[in-house]
């Protein structure tokens, strides 16, 4: 009962490119992929119809023309903002690890100081954006990093917690009678349990680190000298040029989509072999 | 018991491995799991310990192993250094077990859930691929080395758990209801290799379950185990000789062991029922 299942997989293994083609012609592509052309082609008729004009509602096709004419000055606002999402989802996922394993080395440790990382998520970031700003004095890049980061730690956080404290009784017994060292036991038994909770923490804060990155740079306006999308759509705001801020936003959007599904490819991948949300179902 | 067997084994067999001297377990909360527990281990024999839920048959497992600590009265170990020291003094590999679920790394291979304890001890790969062959080997499973254990049937996840207790050759081999979750077929048919596995590597097991037929098939002795407080009721040697073909099951040698054991088991139940009323 075995072999067959291997053999499934060797063969979709050798036939990647052509499965990946085949992937995006299933209903669960073409069916989201409809809906959404029908809404656009709804858009841009109901624009054109009423004659409304871009000033209040831009229809779909004048925001491409308008990103393509503007894509120079877009371009490296994107890079800046996605720069600062990187940077932060980096600073998140390393800082957020190390934290968890800290957690989880006891009980008092967690139950001590769980509270204040729960009180970084509660935090309203616009509200300290800008004293955070203020603190940071001409490093506004840093400010924006440390805005975005504070979004994006906590779910990194408290998935792990959670991971490293689900290992299967019966396992760390196991570990117990091998007398395994602690550093053994966290390595071999609870960092590889944790993984699927790591990385549905790593999925939410992506997109949190972007929205972070957006929020931040909305507070700290039009005052840096590097500017990113945000900044964009407020000068585009100001001036009333409301094809190119919906530009800027499609950019965000586009964005964070690429940004999840990266991060649900290499949970996936990461996967694959073993946990139920990742693996094939053949039945 | 002794009699029926071949081999001058006997004056070995009159020394235990482990004893068990009225030992008592009373939780923190005050229920008493193990109440003047008696106990004798040979080398190279299946002892089975059976009885109702919650007679504390798994206690005395995690007694034995180390997981739990006794609150009362003495375990003795044949060889020193199996017990008494702390258990991060005692060297591990003379004694597994093997949990009620297979207990498997589901990110690992076979091959590398069956190294564990290898891996755990800091035994270099290479010189622990032989050993993990080896054990895999044993409980057939040649061609799976690769395979997730997700990948795998119940039975083939508990013969995988299996070769993880053999692979450091351990002195005693600790089961607590192993087959339990196993469907009838599957269940006999590990009976029947565990059964030709002790006997062609002479292993000693301490075997927990509360199936009486399995109990009798596989044991040189039953122990028959009461709750209420957890107690032994009684010890039945099963005299009928090793390797048992799967043919036994159906003997009358067999049945009447069988009728012995649940009769000292209902008569307890009984007892302890009338004196819970």
């Amino acid at each position: 009962m075995v072999s067959p299942a291997l053999e499934q997989q060797n063969e979709q293994a050798q036939a990647q490119p052509m499965q990946w083609f085949k992937s995006l012609l299933t209903p669960d592509v073409l069916a989201p992929v409809g809906v959404g052309l029908i809404m656009l082609a709804a858009w841009e008729a109901a624009v054109r119809l009423t004659n409304t004009p871009p000033y209040l509602l831009p229809g779909p096709i004048l925001i491409l023309q308008t990103l393509f004419k503007e894509w120079p000055t877009l371009l490296p606002s994107w890079f800046i903002t996605l720069k600062i999402a990187f940077t932060a989802l980096l600073a998140a996922t390393v800082s957020g690890l190390l934290v968890a394993i800290l957690f989880a080395q006891s009980k008092w440790i967690e139950r001590s100081f769980f509270p204040y990382a729960v009180l970084l998520q509660t935090t309203p970031i616009v509200a300290i954006a800008p004293l955070i700003i203020i603190w940071m004095g001409s490093n506004t890049f840093a400010a924006l990093v440390i805005c975005a980061w504070i979004v994006a730690f906590f779910p990194i956080v408290s998935n792990t917690v959670l991971g490293l404290n689900s290992t299967d009784p019966s396992l760390v017994n196991l570990f117990k009678l091998n007398t395994a060292s602690r550093w053994q036991t966290l390595w071999y038994l609870r960092l590889p349990s944790s993984l699927p909770y790591f990385l549905a923490g790593l999925r939410i804060s992506g997109g949190l680190a972007l929205i972070g990155a957006v929020v931040a740079e909305f507070v700290a306006g039009t005052g840096g000298n590097q500017s990113g999308l945000a900044y964009q759509i407020l000068m585009a705001g100001y001036n009333l040029q409301i094809p190119r801020m919906f530009a800027a936003l499609l950019l965000i959007t586009c964005s964070g989509i690429a940004i999840f599904a990266i991060l649900t490819a290499l949970s996936n991948y990461l996967l694959k072999n073993w946990h139920a949300s990742a693996v094939r179902h053949e039945s | 018991m002794m009699g029926l067997n071949t081999s001058d084994e006997t004056s070995m067999e009159s020394s235990p491995i482990l004893t068990l001297e009225q030992v008592g377990k009373t939780y923190a909360n005050g229920t008493v799991a193990l109440q003047d527990f008696n106990l004798k281990v040979e080398p190279g024999t299946i002892t089975s310990l059976v009885g109702p839920s919650g007679c504390g048959k798994s206690t005395v497992l995690k007694i034995v192993s180390g997981l739990g600590e006794l609150t009362s009265g003495h375990l003795t170990w044949a060889d020193n250094s199996l017990g008494r020291s702390k258990r991060s003094q005692r060297n591990p590999h003379k004694l597994a077990y093997v949990f009620q679920e297979a207990a498997l790394m589901p990110w690992a291979t076979v091959m590398d859930n069956v190294r564990l304890p290898l891996k755990l001890a800091k035994v270099p790969k290479r010189q622990s691929l032989e050993a993990v062959s080896d054990a895999i080997a044993q409980v057939g499973l040649q061609g799976f080395e690769r395979c997730y254990p997700r990948e795998l049937s119940g039975g083939m996840k508990m013969r995988v758990s299996i070769a993880r207790a053999l692979v450091t050759q351990p002195q005693i081999l600790l089961m607590d209801e192993p087959f339990g979750a196993l469907d009838e077929m599957t269940r006999g048919k590990l009976n029947q290799e565990l059964l030709a596995l002790q006997y062609q590597r002479n292993l000693t097991i301490l075997f927990v379950t509360h199936s009486i037929y399995e109990a009798v098939y596989l044991a040189h002795k039953v122990v028959v185990m009461a709750s209420n407080p957890g107690r032994v009721i009684a010890e039945v040697p099963i005299a009928s000789p090793h390797p048992r073909e799967p043919d036994y099951r159906t003997s009358p040698q067999f049945n009447r062991y069988c009728r012995d054991v649940s009769h000292c088991l209902y008569q307890a139940m009984g007892d302890s029922l009338a004196i819970a009323l």
